[in-house]
Formats: C-alpha cells, structure tokens, sequence
C-alpha cells in the first residue's frame, strides 16, 4: 500500500506576453506611467552600456566582457523591486541591476577593464562586489540576511545566480540554510538557457529549477524573464515577505542568452545562429516598448531622445574611463590586507627598487 | 598588574579555548558562534559546551551539514558588519569550504577596491594523535598559510588558547585558529586576567645557544621535551614557538638561528612544499652566514596518517627524531 505525503506545484507569471499585450490586470505600480518608463529607462540604459563595453572590448580598451543582452529584465525588474537599504548580491552579468541601484557606468568600466577601483562604489556602499567563482555568492547573501536577522533589522538580501550555478554546492547550501533559518532572501535564477555551451537540458534533469526549492522547504517559481512588469511584480511579493519574516523564495526567471558568454566566446561553435533568431522576438525590450506604444505611453519621439541621452551618458562615462590614470604597480599591495604586514611591505619595497632601475627617468 | 589578573587557575587548553569564545561573546553582540553540532553538543571537540545554555541558539548556531555553505554565510555576515565565528570540525573538512577561504574571504579586500573587509574568524582542529584516521588527521594549516589574505594562527598555549581569538575578532581579515587535537586535554595555569596577547609575533618557549627547535602548535610540547633531553646531554636548545603561520615572524626566527647557528625546524605537516619549507628557505635567505650546520626538517612521514596507534605514532615528528636531528646539526 502506498499514499501520496505530498504534492508540490510551480507557478509560472507573466504580465505581458511576447507581443506585448496585457495577459490580465496588470500589478498596481504599472499604472503609473512613470514607473514603466524608469523600467524601460532601466533597460535600455543597460543595453546602451553593453554595446559600448563591447565596442571597448573589441578594440582593445576593455577586458574580457560579459554581455547581459536579452536578460536585462531579470536583473532591472529584480533590482527594481529592492528599496535602497536591501543589499543586492549579483553575478557577473547584472549590470542592469547594478546601474538601477546606483553603480555608476564608469565604475562598472573600470571594473571590467580589470581595475578593483570600480568595485569601489560611490553609490550602494552596501551592495557587494561581483563573486567570479560561479555560485559562490549564493552563500554570502545568505550571511547578509542572517546578519539582517541578527541585527532584527527588516531588510532583505537578493541574490542573483545562473542556470549553471544551480547545480553548484553552493547554491544548494546556501538555499538549504536559508529555508532552516527562514532568512530574509531572495534567490533569483537568471535562467537564459545556457552555462556557456552547456544548454539548460543538459544542466539538470529537473523539469524546472524553481522546484530546487521545494527540496528546501520554502517556495520555488518560475516567471517570464523577458516581461519586466512581471519579474518586479513577482520578486517584490517575494521580498515583502521575506521583510515580514516569510522566509526565502526561490524564482526561476526564464530569459534568453542572446548574445555569446563572454567576448572571450564564440557561441556559433555551439549553438546555430538560427537558433537564436526566434528569441529576438521575446526580448524584454521590445516587449515593454510595445506595450507602452500600443498604451500611447510611448513615442518614436520618446525613443530617439531616450537613445540619445543613454548614448551620451554612456559614452561620457567611457571617456571618463579611458582618462582614468591606472594605478601605480605598487597599488598591488594597497588590499590584500587592512594594515600591510611587514613581509608585504618587503615585496613592495622591492618592486618600487627594481621599478625605479626598469624606469630611472620616471620619478 | 590587579589583585584580579595575578588570581591563577589551573585550566585546560580546550577550557581557555572556551574562554576566550564566551568572551568574545560577552564583549561584542556582533559575535556569534556557528558550525555543526556546536550547541547542545558543545562542539566535536567540547569547545562550545555550556555556551548555549548562555548565549542562545541565535548565536550558538547549529548549521546543516555544510562547510562551504556556512563558512560562505559568515563571510557574506561579515561583510555586513557581524563578527561572526566559524568552527569547522577540523581542517580535513575545512577543504569542502577552500573555495570560499582562498578565493572569497581572502581576496574580496581586494577584489572590492578596499570596500569590503571580511572580519571573520574560522576555528579548526588539526594534526593527528587520536587515532582518528587518516581523513580527520591531516596538518594542512600550511596550505592556507601559502594564501595572502588570511592570517593564520596556531595557538600551542593556555595563554594563546585564550588570547588570540581576543585579538583575532577584533582584527579586521579573516583570520584561520587552528587547534591542535592532542593540545585540548592539555593543562596548565592561567591567570584570571589574561588577555588580548600578540598575533604577528612569534615566542621563544626555552632560551638555549646551540640549536634553534623552530616549531607550532601540536609540536610544541615534543620541542620542548626534545630540549629538555638534549639539556641532559649537554646542548642547549632555544625553542621558537611561531603562534602565527602568516605572517611569519622572521625577525624572531632568524634572531634566533643568528645566535645559535643551527635550525632544526619541526612541522606536523608533510615536508614537501610545506611551512618547514618555507622557514628553512627564509632562514638562507636571510641568516645563510651564520649557519654552522645545515637546516634540519623533523616532519610527519608522507603518508596518509594511519589508524592504528602505533602507525599512527611512527608517521608523527617524535621527540627522539626531534633530539637526534639537533645533534645532527650540532655535529
Ligand atoms: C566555480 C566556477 N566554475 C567554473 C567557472 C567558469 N564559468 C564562468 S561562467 C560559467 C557558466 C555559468 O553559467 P550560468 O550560471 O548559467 O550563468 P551565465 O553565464 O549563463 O550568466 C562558467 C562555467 C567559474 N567562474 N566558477
Ligand atoms: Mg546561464
């Protein structure tokens, strides 16, 4: 004899579909025009920015870069929903969420041009820096929001990860702790598909990632990562009730990678170009650029003067970038610690000795 | 000094180790306790035992089973102005989290720009002599003194037990305690009002003329007895205690070998790539002319470490390796 102890469901939300067009009542804060334009500023501002990081990389004046194009909802939408005073914990791809809370383009240029300064934000002082190692930030914000608990401070933790980093111990770990302690955070998985060549089939055999969370005790679901009404409508229930002490949510955004992993990457050896095609129809983009034509909340007009502006700001802030003196070698030494321990001061004394024979008309 | 701190008591290293946690605890509400079965349990090692029934399951916090997971979580509360304190059972374990001590905690100052310091505290036992096999009694606090970022402690006293977490929490990188297995039981007087002690500087043990015993944690105790035999044999051995792995204190060390002219350098860990290494390399680099004698390495056999006591023990640094090392060099 056997019974069923349990059943579990994952929901899938969308405001918009691929046309544009309301699927149903849309959330409250979408009828102010105003907050759908500063989604849509939100977005396009992060497109606008990658071009030009790639533009840089292409010629040579920026490191290896990784584009978000095609998932910037996921990170707009997500950071969108945040109030200033709770902590966002991105990957390596949030840009748009970075430059919604208030990373300015310049430092996020420097960072991608491979100076830590840029990590240095004037901005969301609390917000932390990228984590490479993929997932591994998954646990910190676990830290953020028990240290959030600890302190009984209402502030919520929001962690964005990969398709790939949901295979990771890390991840595993950290949503594990977080359903135990009912911590406040978010965990949102910026599923475009693709851990670089790796397709989101061969990632799991789970039929979705949102349902990870079952596992975990606490709730897992998915929703339309190319509809930024939707992915803000969503991830700002799921942070109220973290706030509340309503413990994690886990949301599975489902987007498109549209570009290649990184510029390090050639994705036409791994997927067909053709392949790609269908989803610039999806993308977030145009999808709210429709819904607000079609609403009458947007013009051609709008659109060429928004372009304008995100083009000049951006490319204010690349000058601004490429004026930026590097840093002396000595540098090197200025954050391995708080206080440079003796041996450190050593090496750098050494490297300023031999720097000065290198360059003795320097100085 | 007060009537307060001259009061001595005769403690165990493992009571000074708890000491010091309940201290920390009582000083600052940003500290707090966590790692598997460190509450009602009191840690594998008894460590934490009382401390829940004083400070609560919030900050006596038992984690799932999760060493990366929970030594990420006290980097992420860290980071976000806690000072939290991880145990990790022992070091063999502490591999499950290296990606987050070697590549997060120890490089987010610097990935960070300087905006992100990581004041977390990670305590961990190690070395062998239990009887616990060979994946439970591995020495590896030398790997993660090769690390720039982490500062790494090895406290081998009832003062250090109970004084380097002090400076420790208060520092402001992570810092990794490593607590030898066969030091807990150990016993010995301490002051009542012992305190805050050093954490960059190394201790000579014994003064001696004729051969440095340069060594840590675990060891200490067969350096010093090694020292007391060579005494009944004529030779005087100066025994250097490093407490602190990174950073090392050259000063001290090479002080020493400067006045003795010979080094036997004694290390639980493996001698290939190790700490051992490391010393004998600064101490040419830095001493090579004062050098009598070769610099001698006493360090555990390269081998998995055995079960069974009397493998276990023939894998170990002994003192009659110890003793005939240093007349080795004394020639
Ligand atoms: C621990 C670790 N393993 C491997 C890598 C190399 N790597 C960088 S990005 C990436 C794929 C990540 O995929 P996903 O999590 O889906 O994020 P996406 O790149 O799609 O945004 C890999 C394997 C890494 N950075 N860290
Ligand atoms: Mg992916």
């Amino acid at each position: 004899m056997s019974d069923v102890v349990a059943r579990f469901e994952v929901e899938f939300s969308r405001c918009l579909d691929r046309d544009g067009n309301a699927v149903g009542p849309l959330p409250a804060f979408a009828a102010n025009p105003e907050n759908l334009i500063a989604l849509y500023r939100g977005l396009t501002r992060t497109r606008v920015f990658d071009a030009k990081a790639i533009a840089l990389q292409r010629t040579g004046r920026l490191g290896t870069y990784a584009s978000s194009i095609g998932q910037e909802a996921v990170s707009v939408g997500t950071a969108s929903a945040m109030r200033s005073e709770d902590v966002f914990v991105p990957s390596f791809r949030e840009h748009g969420g970075q430059l919604l809370r208030g990373v300015t383009p310049l430092e996020l240029f420097l960072y991608w041009g491979g100076d830590e300064r840029g990590s240095l934000f004037a901005g969301p002082k609390e917000d932390f820096p990228i984590s490479v190692p993929v997932a591994s930030h998954a646990p910190h914000a676990a830290g953020v929001a028990l240290a959030f608990k600890l302190r009984h401070e209402p502030r919520v933790a929001v962690c964005i990860f990969g398709d790939g980093a949901t295979s990771k111990g890390d991840v595993a770990e950290a949503l594990n702790m977080a359903g135990v302690w009912r911590l406040p955070v978010v965990f949102v998985v910026s599923n475009n598909q693709w851990a670089i060549s790796l397709p989101r089939a061969q990632q799991t055999a789970a039929e979705t990632l949102a349902q990870k969370a079952i596992a975990y005790g606490f709730r897992g679901e998915q929703v339309d990562g190319n509809d930024v009404i939707a992915v803000r409508a969503v991830v700002g229930a799921a942070i109220e009730r973290a706030r509340q002490g309503g413990g994690p949510t886990l949301i599975e955004a489902l987007t498109y990678r549209l570009g290649d992993h990184t510029t390090a990457d050639d994705a036409s050896r791994y997927r067909e170009d053709a392949a790609v095609t269908p989803y610039w129809q999806e993308e977030p983009l145009l999808r709210l650029r429709r819904y607000l034509s079609e609403t009458g909340q947007w013009s051609k007009t709008d659109e060429e003067r928004l372009q304008r502006e995100m083009t000049a700001e951006i490319a204010a802030a690349a000058d601004a970038y490429l004026k930026t003196p590097p840093q002396p070698p000595e540098a090197i030494f200025a954050y391995t610690y708080a206080a440079l321990p003796a041996e450190l001061a050593r090496q750098r004394d050494g490297l300023l000795a031999v720097s000065r024979v290198a360059a003795p008309e320097a100085s | 000094m007060s009537a307060a701190a001259e009061m001595v008591a005769e403690v165990t290293y493992r009571d000074a180790c708890r000491m010091a946690l309940r201290d920390a605890l009582v000083r600052d509400t940003r500290v707090f306790l966590m790692g598997e079965d460190v509450g009602h349990y009191g840690g594998c090692y008894a460590v934490s035992k009382g401390l829940l029934e004083e400070f609560g399951p919030e900050r006596i916090r038992d984690t799932p089973l999760s060493e990366s997971g929970f030594t990420g979580i006290g980097i992420g509360a860290a980071m976000n102005g806690m000072r939290p304190i991880v145990e990790i059972m022992t070091v063999n374990f502490a591999l499950l989290a290296l990606d987050q001590i070697v590549n997060n905690a120890a490089t987010i100052r610097h990935m960070s720009g300087g905006q992100f310091g990581v004041p977390l505290v990670i305590r961990m036992a190690t070395g062998a002599g239990r009887q616990l096999a060979a994946q439970h009694s591995h020495s590896l606090e030398g790997w993660f003194a090769h690390v720039p970022g982490l500062k790494v402690l090895a406290p081998a006293t009832i003062e250090d037990a109970r004084g380097m977490l002090w400076t420790a929490i208060e520092d402001p990188d992570p810092v990794l305690i490593f607590e030898h297995v066969m030091l807990y039981n150990s016993g010995g007087p301490l002051a009542a009002g012992a305190g805050a002690v050093p954490i960059d500087k190394a201790a000579i043990r014994r003064a001696g003329q004729n051969v440095s015993l340069i060594t840590y944690g675990g060891s200490l105790p067969k350096a010093l007895k090694a020292a007391e035999e060579l005494a009944g044999q004529g030779i005087e051995a100066e025994v250097v205690d490093l407490r602190t792995l990174r950073p090392l204190d050259d000063e001290t060390i090479c002080a020493s070998v400067a006045k003795t002219r010979r080094a036997v350098i004694v290390d639980e860990g493996w001698c290939s790539g190790s700490l051992a290494a490391e010393i004998s390399a600064r101490i040419m680099e830095k001493v090579f002319w004062s050098l009598d004698a070769p610099v001698a390495r006493v360090c555990s056999a390269e081998v998995p470490i055995p079960y069974p006591e009397h493998l276990e023990q023939a894998a170990l640094p002994q003192v009659p390796a110890i003793v005939a090392a240093a007349k080795g060099v004394v020639g």
